[in-house]
C-alpha cells in the first residue's frame, strides 16, 4: 500500500489520477483467526486496527454483513462532543475526543476533524439550569464547555433567531468549543486501510449466523455465510444488531433497537458555521464540506430493524429547524435516511467482558457513538487483548444492570447523538 | 405513515393517535421482594428485542386512550395483528397465518 503524500498525489497526477491503486484489499476468511471482530462499522475496524498496531496481533479478521462503513458509521450526523454529565462518561468521550486529535495523521487518511464547535441551546428557565449544571460538572472534569449568553450565541452562529417573541426563546447555550464534526465514511475507510497495512484482513458481505461454544462455554469461532471461522477471542460490535449475536451465543442483552433517521438539504455556500443542537425542540443542523444542511431527526416509538423511520418524525425535526432558523424556510431537502441504534436502558454503552469466555462486547452506542469511535475502538482493543477492562470502560459492564450502577445519561443527557 | 387496529374501537387508525409502550407480556413479580438480582435485571431491564415477530404494548391516546397489545414484525414494520390486554399471547401457527 503507498503513503498519501503531496508528493504521491503529485505523481499521480501526472498520469491523470488513472492510476491509483485499490485501497485496501478485499479479503477471503482463512479458517481461523486469533480474534474475530463483527461488524465492520467505525468501532470494529478501529479496534481491529489497535489490536494490531499497539498489541501486535495481527492474525485478526474483521467480518461484515454488509459494506463496510455502511451501518451506523455512515449513517450519523458526525457530531462529535465529551460534555456528558457524569464522572465515568466524560472520561469516556474525552478520551475519545484525545484521539480525534491526531487520528488523520496517525491513519495517513484524512478524517477532516473540525473543531468548529457545538452549542447546545437553551430554551427555558429549566435548560438554563440544568446546563450551567452540566457546565460546573463538564470544567470539574476538565471538559471545556462554557455558557453562552443569547448575544453571544448569534454572534458564534449569526443564522439563529434569538428574538424573544419566539414559541422557543433563545436564553442562551452552552458551547464545547473542541467539539465538532468529521467525516464519517473517511473514519472507516481510514481505518480499513491502516488495518489491512497491518495484516487485518476485512471480509465483507458475511453475515455471522452464529456463535460456537466449546464443552467449557468459551467460544472456539463464528459461522458465517461463508463457513465456519475459528477464533480464540470474539469482539462484537454490531450496533443494532449486537442483541441478536449475544443471542447467538446464548445471552440476553438489556438492548432495544429503535430507528433514526437524518437527512439533508440542497447544497448551499458556507452558511453555518457551527454545529446547534436544541434538545429541548429536538433539532440538531450542522453544514458539510459540501455545502448540505446536515439534519438529525428524533428515533421512532417502536423496536425496529427496518433502517427506516417515518415521516412525522423527519416533519417534527423540520419544524423546530425553522422556527430556530426561519432563513432556513425555503431550502429544499435532498435525501433522508435511517439507521438502526441500540439502546440501553441508562442510555450508556455496555463495553467490556461478556460472562461467555473469549466473547467482548463494544454496543449500546445507541445514538450517540460515532463520536466515540476512536475511544470505543481503543477500549475494545485493551480489553480483548489484556482480558481486562480498561480502567475508563470499567464502569461499563454489563453487570451494571443487575448490581443498580447504571450510569443514567438518559436522565442527563439530552438527546440523540 | 403505519396505520394500526386499535382491537377496542376496532377501528384502523394513524400512528399519530397511538403512543408506543415497550414489549407485551412482561408481568409484575407477584412477590417483589422473594426476586433475587438477577431476576430483578431480567424483569426490568432484558428485551427480546426481535429481528422478526415482536409482541408489544400499544395506547390508544388519541382515541379511546385504553392500552392493548400487538403483534409486529420488526423487520418489515407489518402489523400482523393486534388484541386486547389480558388475551393470550397468539401462537405461532396464529401468526404465521395471519402474516400470510
Ligand atoms: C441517523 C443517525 C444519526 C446519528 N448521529 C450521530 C451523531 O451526530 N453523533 C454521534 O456521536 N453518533 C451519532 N449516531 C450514532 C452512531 O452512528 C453510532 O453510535 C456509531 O456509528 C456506531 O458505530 P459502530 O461501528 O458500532 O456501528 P455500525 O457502523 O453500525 O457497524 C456495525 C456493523 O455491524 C454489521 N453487522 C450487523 N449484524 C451483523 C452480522 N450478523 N454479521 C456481520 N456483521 C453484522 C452491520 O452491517 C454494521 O456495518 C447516529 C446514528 C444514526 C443512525
Ligand atoms: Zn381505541
Amino acid at each position: 500500500m503507498i503513503r498519501y503524500s503531496a508528493r504521491s498525489l503529485f505523481a499521480n497526477a501526472l498520469s491523470g489520477h488513472k492510476n491509483w491503486p485499490e485501497q485496501w484489499p478485499d479479503a477471503q476468511p482463512k479458517s481461523a483467526y486469533d480474534v474475530v471482530i463483527v461488524g465492520a462499522g467505525g468501532h470494529g475496524l478501529g479496534a481491529a486496527y489497535y489490536l494490531a498496531s499497539k498489541y501486535g496481533i495481527t492474525n485478526v479478521a474483521v467480518i461484515e454483513k454488509g459494506w463496510l462503513g455502511g451501518g451506523n458509521t455512515g449513517r450519523n450526523t458526525t457530531i462529535i462532543r465529551s460534555n456528558y454529565l457524569y464522572d465515568e462518561s466524560a472520561r469516556l468521550y474525552d478520551h475519545a475526543v484525545d484521539l480525534w486529535d491526531g487520528l488523520s495523521q496517525e491513519l495517513n487518511y484524512n478524517v477532516m476533524f473540525s473543531k468548529r464547535g457545538v452549542l447546545m441551546l437553551a430554551h427555558n428557565v429549566h435548560d438554563v439550569q440544568s446546563f450551567q449544571r452540566h457546565i460546573h460538572a463538564n470544567r470539574l472534569n476538565g471538559v471545556d464547555n462554557k455558557w453562552m449568553t443569547p448575544e453571544e450565541c448569534k454572534a458564534f452562529c449569526p443564522p439563529l433567531d434569538i428574538s424573544s417573541a419566539k414559541r422557543y426563546p433563545v436564553m442562551g447555550g452552552a458551547l464545547q468549543q473542541r467539539a465538532g464534526v468529521a467525516r464519517h465514511d473517511s473514519v472507516a475507510w481510514g481505518y480499513a486501510r491502516a488495518a489491512a497495512k497491518l495484516g487485518v484482513d476485512i471480509i465483507q458481505n458475511c453475515a455471522v449466523t452464529g456463535v460456537r461454544r466449546g464443552a467449557d462455554g468459551a467460544v472456539e469461532g463464528v459461522e458465517t455465510e461463508k463457513g465456519f471461522i475459528g477464533a480464540k477471542k470474539i469482539g462484537v460490535s454490531a450496533a443494532g444488531n449486537s442483541s441478536i449475536i449475544m443471542n447467538m451465543a446464548g445471552l440476553d442483552f438489556p438492548l432495544e433497537s429503535y430507528p433514526l433517521q437524518a437527512l439533508v438539504s440542497e447544497p448551499v455556500k458556507p452558511i453555518f458555521p457551527c454545529v446547534v443542537m436544541s434538545n429541548s425542540v429536538h433539532a440538531y443542523i450542522s453544514q458539510s464540506d459540501k455545502g448540505e444542511l446536515v439534519i438529525g431527526a428524533g428515533t421512532d416509538q417502536y423496536v425496529s430493524y427496518s433502517q427506516r423511520g417515518a415521516l412525522h418524525i423527519v416533519e417534527h425535526t423540520l419544524a423546530a429547524i425553522c422556527e430556530i432558523f426561519p432563513i432556513f424556510k425555503r431550502m429544499r431537502m435532498l435525501r433522508s435516511w435511517g439507521g438502526v441504534v441500540d439502546v440501553t436502558p441508562d442510555r450508556s454503552c455496555i463495553l467490556g467482558r461478556t460472562p461467555v469466555p473469549g466473547l467482548y462486547v463494544n454496543c449500546g452506542w445507541g445514538t450517540g457513538g460515532f463520536k466515540a469511535t476512536p475511544g470505543a475502538a481503543d477500549l475494545l482493543a485493551y480489553t480483548i487483548a489484556k482480558d481486562e477492562p480498561h480502567p475508563i470502560n470499567a464502569p461499563f459492564t454489563l453487570e451494571r444492570f443487575t448490581t443498580g450502577r447504571l450510569i443514567d445519561e438518559a436522565a442527563a443527557a439530552a438527546v440523540a447523538h | 405513515m403505519m396505520m394500526i387496529e386499535c382491537p377496542i374501537c376496532n377501528e384502523k387508525r394513524p400512528e399519530l393517535e397511538f403512543r408506543y409502550a415497550g414489549e407485551a407480556h412482561i408481568a409484575r413479580p407477584e412477590n417483589p421482594s422473594a426476586l433475587s438480582d438477577d431476576e430483578w435485571a431480567k424483569y426490568l431491564f432484558i428485551r427480546n428485542n426481535p429481528r422478526g415477530t415482536h409482541f408489544e404494548r400499544w395506547v390508544h391516546a388519541h382515541g379511546c386512550a385504553k392500552f392493548f397489545n400487538a403483534v409486529r414484525d420488526t423487520v418489515s414494520d407489518k402489523f400482523v395483528m393486534t388484541y386486547k390486554c389480558g388475551e393470550q399471547r397468539p401462537s405461532p401457527e396464529t401468526i404465521a397465518e395471519r402474516s400470510s
